[in-house]
This record gives structure tokens, sequence and C-alpha cells, in this order.
């Protein structure tokens, strides 16, 4: 989606969060544009949640701010809170109470009125959950509450949605068609904010984040994120071979000068090769491999500024 | 069939020691049980506030008072001037005791004539109202015993001791007990279902998902002890029901006005139970504290032990909690048809208490909710 003048959804400037001495978020600055689906992606604690949390209102930045439409997070809480929906990374409705009273106490929550009933027939239509209306929220299935939870969310009609790790601990089905929802979504002009660990969703975005030990450490989308030069170094490139069936040779590989980050994808083996090894060498020695030119993946892309970050911290 | 069980006891001394909290709670609980049976629990009755209306004001009179100070059973706070006050005096519960000298008394026992001295006892509380009587009439019958000459063989005893209960003659101890447990049984369900419903929020992380919403604290807060305080009110309302219908204890006052004091009573629970739910993580935290709570609150309020024979640091202990002074105001409207003119003391530190905690609720709940 092309980036306009237009005023950002969601703003992040310098958000910065400390709990005591642990800083659990430093300097994140990023604009997320209406419409568009952000992926933010980064290892378990490395923050994202949090700020998602600061964004939302639900906690006070330690450092820098947040806004949603171009209110403050913090000074215009109530304001940003009508305009959002969240749907936690923990399943956070009443499992006690049917799908239906869920759905009639959130909206209740946000004071519909009389638009309650037509909001709760069309999310209910827009995520089939007719059916389920009269069972217990705690015993639906992990796709199942996800949907319930995300109906509660957009009962208020949110321009913005954060989602944090909405499909994680589901399956694949759910989750195609939790996406599949997602872009519908975004095609009626609501901006999406999801966290995620999948490569496969994070190449469904169309910008994404990365965030390690609570800097934010990429911005941009994926097929920007490819090429950044950090990723694949001047004087290398990437190269692939098909195993059909024959074994990769993993440890020469790695003992192997000039050769970095290899890794196997189903039949496919895939690594950074420094310019001065010469394909076909490196296939004689691999026991007969037919390597050739090949593009890094998202999942190159993260680990190698993981990796990169790491070594930096190390010297420093 | 034991395979396995070392594994499991392992892994549940872990989790016994990795929360510090609840293993605190769990050790403090038995030292304050130990502390409140050693000190307070104690089914000897002291110190019971007595009041004197003296009409006789003679040298005699004046041995006789002596005499029941000595026993050490009667705390003889003070004189009254007619036999109206020294009745109010027990109504208002001010004192349960009263002790009323004739005119006339030392002349009658100058000339070797029975005298008598009517002894007023509140029978609500059957533990010192039995003590009581038994203790005035033995030391009649002490007196007249000593003051029988070979001379002056008399078949009539000379000090004639006459009690009379005021409320609850025939000292059932139903009707000291019903009102006490109202007391306790509305402190209990109002403020641990509060503090239950607010840290199943949190621990389910809907706490969280509201936080994001545009409901107000002060919705939130309100909204979440409002249908605790109908409950309470109901639960009270029952409970009142089956003792005048089961135990036939009647309310001697009026029931509107122990409806009202009731309220403002519940308010300071309800606010307990906020500032638990703010303080605990878990459940299983809010309930242990709640017990922390509730101890003291059953034993030492008045409910089972009188405080007036109670060590002077657990009486002031005592003097903390809101169940104290509602037990007051139970006993006072039920048994002894207190009206709102005797029972302002109470209701003074009850509204205080309960704003009080209710203020603190709010800060507390206002900075951990958001
Ligand atoms: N309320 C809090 N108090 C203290 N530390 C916190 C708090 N919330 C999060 N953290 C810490 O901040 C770090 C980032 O957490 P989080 O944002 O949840 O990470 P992520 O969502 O990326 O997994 C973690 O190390 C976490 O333990
Ligand atoms: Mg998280």
């Amino acid at each position: 989606m092309a980036r306009t003048a237009e005023e950002p959804a969601i703003q992040a400037e310098a958000l910065t969060m400390r709990f005591g001495n642990f800083t659990a978020v430093q300097d994140v600055s990023f604009d997320v544009a209406k419409g568009e689906i952000f992926g933010f992606l980064g290892p378990n604690g490395s923050g994202k949640s949090t700020v998602i949390r600061m964004l939302c209102g639900l906690l006070r930045p330690s450092g820098g701010h947040g806004s949603i439409l171009g209110r403050d997070s913090t000074r215009e809480a109530e304001a940003v809170k009508r305009s959002i929906g969240y749907m936690s990374q923990k399943f956070s409705l009443y499992p006690d109470l049917t799908v239906h009273e869920n759905l009639s106490f959130y909206g209740r929550i946000y004071g519909l009125g009389p638009k309650l009933q037509p909001r709760m027939d069309a999310v209910v239509e827009q995520l089939h959950l007719a059916p389920y209306l009269r069972r217990s929220a705690g015993a639906l299935s992990g796709g199942w509450k996800q949907r319930l939870a995300l109906a509660c969310a957009l009962l208020h009609e949110p321009r913005v949605m954060f989602l944090d790790e909405p499909t994680a601990g589901i399956d694949p089905v759910a989750r195609r068609e939790l996406w599949d929802f997602l872009y519908e979504l975004a095609g009626r002009g609501v901006t999406l904010f999801v966290t995620t660990h999948y490569m496969d969703e994070a190449e469904r975005c169309n910008r994404l984040g990365y965030i390690y030990l609570s800097r934010l450490l990429l911005l941009g989308n994926p097929d920007e994120l490819k090429g950044d030069p950090r990723v694949t170094p001047s004087a290398a490139r990437w190269l692939e071979a098909g195993l059909d069936g024959s074994e990769a040779p993993m440890e020469r590989l790695s003992a192997m000068p000039g050769v970095e980050d290899a890794t196997i994808f189903g039949n496919t083996l895939h690594l950074l090769a420094d310019n001065s090894v010469d394909a076909a060498e490196l296939g004689r020695l691999c026991g007969g491999l037919d390597f050739r030119e090949g593009a890094p993946t998202l999942e190159d892309v993260f680990v190698r500024l993981t990796r990169l970050a790491e070594r930096e911290q190390r010297t420093s | 069939m034991m395979r396995g069980m070392s594994g499991i006891i392992y892994k549940e001394f872990i989790q016994i020691t990795r929360n510090p909290a609840t293993l605190v709670i769990m050790l403090l609980i038995p030292i304050v049980q130990l502390i409140i049976f050693g000190y307070a629990i104690d089914t000897e009755v002291r110190n019971v506030r007595t009041v004197v209306l003296d009409l006789d004001n003679s040298h005699e009179s004046r041995e006789f008072l002596n005499r029941f100070r000595a026993t050490g059973l009667y705390d003889l706070m003070g004189q009254v001037t007619s036999d109206t006050a020294l009745e109010a005096e027990i109504v208002s519960g001010r004192a349960s005791v009263g002790i009323m000298i004739p005119a006339g008394y030392g002349r009658e026992l100058a000339g070797g004539r029975p005298a008598q001295i009517l002894v007023l006892i509140d029978g609500s509380n059957n533990t010192i109202a039995s003590q009581t009587m038994s203790t005035a009439q033995t030391l009649g019958i002490r007196m007249s015993i000593e003051r029988v000459s070979p001379r002056r063989l008399s078949q009539a005893q000379l000090v004639d001791v006459r009690t009379r209960f005021l409320f609850n003659p025939d000292l059932r101890s139903a009707a000291f007990f019903v009102p006490g447990l109202v007391g306790v049984i509305l402190f209990l369900v109002t403020m641990l279902l509060t503090s239950f419903a607010i840290v199943r929020e949190k621990e389910l992380g809907t706490m969280e998902q509201l936080a994001v919403s545009p409901v107000s604290r002060g919705g939130l807060m309100l909204g979440k002890i409002l249908p605790y305080l109908l409950l309470g009110m109901i639960q009270m309302n029952v409970v009142l029901f089956f003792a005048q219908f089961v135990f036939n204890v009647d309310i001697a006052g009026s029931l509107p006005l122990l409806e009202g004091l009731a309220l403002i009573f519940v308010f300071s629970s309800l606010g307990l139970g906020l500032i638990i739910s703010t303080v605990a993580k878990t459940q299983l935290q809010a309930m242990l504290i709640s017990f922390m709570i509730l101890l003291p609150s059953i034993l030492l309020s008045g409910f089972i032990f009188p405080r007036e024979s109670m060590p002077l640091p657990i009486y002031w202990i005592s003097a903390l909690l809101p169940v104290t002074y509602f037990e007051e105001i139970l006993r006072g409207i039920m048994l002894r048809g207190a009206g709102m003119e005797a029972l302002w003391d109470e209701t003074a530190v009850l509204t205080g208490m309960g704003l009080l905690l209710l203020a603190i609720a709010t800060f507390r709940f206002r900075k951990t909710v958001g």
C-alpha cells in the first residue's frame, strides 16, 4: 500500500518503557498508515506486547509517546480507547459466559445502546458464530475462541485493531480463515497491527517491524527487508541447492570458510556464501550438489539481523 | 503404586516455596491464631461495664459497692442520677450491668432489717449475664452471713440482692449469637466475594480487556461492588428471617434502622474487599488475606467473647475492626431495641471507617487497573 502524506493511523515516537531498572522497550519509532496491515515480529520477551500496551493507553510510556489517529495514547486515552480494538495475547473472555453473553457484555461496556443488536448480528454473521451462540466460551476450540475474541473486539467498529499473537496455537485452517478475515477488514479501511512468529504471516503483511532485545531493528515492506544490505553483504550472495533425498553435510558447511547461515527448507539447502566461494566447487565439496543463485527469505532477514545485533552487543 | 510420588512431592514443594506472598500468609495465619487463642480467648469474664444509681449514698452503700468492685468482675465506670438513666445506659450498650441502691439502705441494715438492692443485667450475652447474676447474688448472701450475729438470728436475708434481666430473660444463647452471626456473615460475603470477583478477572486476563475499553474506573469499581452489596443485603435478610422464625429471635428495635446501618457497614467491608483485590495476585492469595482479617473479626469483635474481658492490646485491635461496631449495632437494635440516639458513636465510627477504606480502595484501584 502506498504511503501517503495523510496522518498515520498509528504513530510511535521514541517509545520507551522501563520496569524498574529493566528496559523492556527502548526508543521505538514507526508509523502505520491507514488501512495497512502492519506485522510486528520479534522473539518472546522482546517487547512487542509492551509496545501495544503503550499504544493502547494501558501503560504510560517512560519516554516518548504513541498516538492513534492523531490522538495521544496517554493524554487522550479515553478517545483512543473508543477508536481501537484490542485482542490480547491471552484468551481473555469469560469462559463461564456463553458466546452470546460475552458479546452482549462487551457491547454494553462500549455503550452501544440500540446499535448493540445490529452490531452483534453483523459480527456473528462475519465470523460465522451463529451455531455457537449458546455455547459457553470456555468450551470452544482455540480457533473459535479467537473468532469470538475478534468478534468482541470488533463490536464497536474500531478503526484500528491490535492483535497480539492472534494465531498462536491454532490450526492451519483456522489460521488461514483468520487471515482471510483480516484482509477483509483491511479492505474496509481498518488498520491492523498484528504480532506473530510465523514467517508466512509476516509475508502477508504490507509492512513489517522487527524488534529484538527491546530495540526496533528493522522497518519496511517484506521486499525492502529482503534487499537490506545487512542481510546480503555486498561481497556475498545466497545460494540454493535441491537435496533430492541426499543428506546435507551441515557440519562440514558450518566449518567452511566463507559460508554462513546454512539452513534447510524442506528439500532445499539454503546458505549465504562469500563471493570468493565458487558455487561449483561448493557443490562438489557437498557431495555433488547443484547450487544456483537464490534470494534471502524473511527468515534469513530476521536470523541474520538477530545475529548481527547479538554480535554488536557482545562487542560493546 | 507409589511410582512417581517423589517427583510430585519435589514439584509441590518447589511451587509452595516459589510464591513468597502465599507462604508468608500461610505462616502468619497460625501465629495470628495462636495470639488470639492464647491471649484473647479467655472464658473468664472480667471488667463488665457497670453503672451505679446510689440513692442512699451512705457508708453502707459505699461499702457494698466496694465489695462489688473487689470481685474484679464489675468495672464501676460511673454514677447516674435516675432509674431511667440507669436503664438508658444499658439499652445503649454503654453498660451491661446497673446497680440500684435504694434510699434508706444503710438505715435499714443498721436497724437489723433486711434491705434490698436491685441489679439490672443486660441478658443478651448469656455468659456475661449468668456470671454477673450469680456473683451479685453470692455477694448478697455473703454479706448477709457476715451481718448475722448469734444475738440477732433472723430468717430473712439481710442484704437482699434482686437481679433482673432486661432483655432475653430466658438467657437463650440463640438470642446472643444470631445477631452476631448476621454481622459476620454479611462481612464474609461482601469482603470475600468482592475481592474474588476482581482477582478472578486479573487471573483470567479480562481485566486488561476491560482496561482498554472506555469503561471508567468508577464505573468498573461500582459495577463490581454493587451486585455484591445487593447480595449481602439479601443474605442478611434471609438470616434475619430464619432467626425470627426458626430461632424466635425477634427484632426488638426498628428494622429499617438496622438495614440502613447495615448498608453503612457493608461499604467498609466492600472497601476492604477492594483493597484485598489490589494486593492479591491470585484467588488463593485473596482468600488467605481475607482469612487473616476474618479470623480476628470473628473472634475479637465480641461475637463470641466479650470485648471487656480482653487484655488491653487485644481490645485495641478489636477496636480497629469494623465488624466490632456493627456487632454492637446489631445487638443494640435486635435485642435491646436501641434506637439511633443510642447508636451514634458506633454509626460515626463505621461511617468514618467506610469512607476511609473506600478512599484507599479507590486510590489503589486506580493505580493497579490501568
Ligand atoms: N508489567 C511488567 N513488569 C515488569 N516486567 C515486564 C512487565 N511487562 C513486561 N515485562 C517484561 O518486559 C519484557 C517484554 O515483554 P513483552 O512486551 O510481553 O514481550 P513480548 O510480547 O515481545 O513477548 C519481558 O522481559 C517481560 O518480562
Ligand atoms: Mg507478547
